[in-house]
């Protein structure tokens, strides 16, 4: 359970604070929430909160009752993290290497590491590609990459920030039945509507501010006419 | 479409078909080549000791007969260790051209004899570090590193953030070779390959912001935890 409580974040400007986001006070419990906004709207800093990635400026955020800025680490470990540019999340030079490093977190050695990580490309179809140079990878397979590599470590709950925007049709439907068929929470960031529209549960943000929280399609819908394009 | 692209397709149906267009070079760092060899079964720590000693002997050495020895030892031990030919090379170029150039400048200023060692003693160990990082996974490396750095807690320093500070550089060096190229093709695109600013700007600017980025994403996957 992910629960923001009064929780803002603001930054310093070169003329005095700007809020990016406004204390906000969530419940999120749902299996599936999608976080939708124009760009620059804060829903990245919202997602950032979940993780511990951002910490809030005031007010608490809490997974599972733990909080992100006395138990940061703890909450990292419950909440894996895909970003929408999965270059700069691959740190290795192989996709087994990659995912074999994100199961060093859970203390398993050498042959154990590299047999567990080859189980888990296998089960995203990449196991044909676990000796090739990352470089050699399209798009749509280096994220799925970065996605096996968080889920590697079995997180409670995932959040993806704009995991399909860099992504063509094909991938962005992989991507999206992937994440939909998955038994964790997930929060997804996301531009695509359609995608939003499978979600339990909406957040709409605008300026800094979760101007709406409900039920998808009128989320959507409200989010259509906070952008003014029609339906 | 890239500017290499660009004219490779221009000249189709005019000239005849071109050299396919070909990826962006990113040297023999992370060029593991999985492969059943006796080099590959050698553990890390051991192939880390051989190169360090090897390198710190080489500077010793006078004789342009043990250097060219050395620059042969090298060249059989990367036959031994199976990787791909034509990858390899093409990896290795630019070092030996670069090593032939010191070699001719060391021609022109000690002889020939000097030029022989300098020449081939770059070579020689461009070559063995080559055969460690294609004989060796980084995941392996990080152990061996991590095993080899335990001594240095004593002064506050954490092994695993050595071991993977490395790692990072193995992957960051070609990632930043490919990011030239990015930058370079986006100035030619605008006609501004000729201005530096076109190309120092945005490169030092993406490569901080990879930086952040990466710092984001390891932090996000815990692995500094």
């Amino acid at each position: 359970m992910i629960e923001l409580d009064a929780a803002s974040v603001c930054v310093e400007g070169p003329s005095g604070e700007v809020t990016i986001l406004s204390p906000t006070t969530l419940t999120l419990t749902e299996r599936r929430v999608s976080i939708i906004g124009a760009n620059g709207s804060g829903k990245s800093t919202l997602a950032r909160l979940v993780n511990g990635l951002a910490l809030p400026t005031t007010g608490y955020v809490r997974v599972d009752g733990l909080d992100s800025h006395d138990d940061g680490a703890a909450v990292r470990r419950r909440v894996g993290f895909v970003f929408s540019d999965a270059d700069s999340q691959i740190v290795m030079p192989t996709p087994l290497e990659d995912v074999a490093l994100s199961l060093r977190r859970l203390g398993l050695r050498g042959r154990e590491r590299t047999d567990r990580a080859r189980a888990i490309l296998a089960r995203y179809s990449l196991d044909h590609l676990a000796d090739v140079s990352v470089h050699a990878l399209s798009g749509g397979q280096k994220q799925l990459l970065a996605l096996a590599g968080v889920l590697a470590t079995e997180p409670s709950i995932l959040v993806c920030d704009e995991p399909t925007t860099l992504l063509d049709l094909r991938w962005r439907t992989t991507i999206t039945a992937l994440l939909a068929a998955l038994d964790q929470q997930v929060v997804h960031v996301t531009h695509d509507l359609d995608a939003a529209l499978l979600a339990d549960r909406v957040l709409v943000v605008d300026e800094g501010s979760v101007v709406f929280d409900g039920e998808a399609r009128t989320a959507v819908a409200h989010y259509r006419a906070l952008m003014g394009t029609p339906a | 479409m890239s500017g290499r692209a660009e004219r490779a397709a221009g000249g189709r149906g005019r000239r005849g078909r071109r050299r396919p267009v070909r990826p962006a070079w990113t040297g023999p760092l992370g060029l593991y080549s999985p492969r059943a060899t006796w080099l590959h079964a050698v553990p890390p720590g051991w192939k880390f000791g051989a190169v360090a000693v090897v390198s710190i002997a080489m500077t010793f050495v006078r004789e342009p007969v043990v250097a060219l020895g050395a620059l042969v030892v090298s060249l059989a031990l990367l036959a031994c260790a199976r990787v791909p030919l034509r990858g390899t090379l093409r990896a290795l170029g630019p070092f030996v051209v670069l090593a032939a150039g010191i070699g001719l400048f060391q021609w022109w200023t000690r002889g020939w004899a000097a030029a022989v060692v300098t020449a081939s003693t770059l070579t020689a160990l461009v070559v063995l570090a080559t055969v460690v990082t294609a004989t060796t996974r980084t995941d392996r490396m990080l152990d061996a590193l991590v095993r080899g750095a335990r001594p240095l807690r004593r002064v506050g320093l954490d092994p695993e953030v050595l071991a993977l500070a490395v790692a990072l550089m193995l992957r960051t060096i070609p990632a930043l070779v490919e990011l030239v190229g990015e930058v370079r093709d986006a100035a030619r695109a605008r006609g501004l390959e000729r201005e530096p600013r076109a190309l120092l700007v945005p490169f030092a600017l993406r490569t901080v912001a990879r930086a952040h980025a990466t710092g984001d994403a390891l932090a996000a996957r815990g692995i500094l935890d």
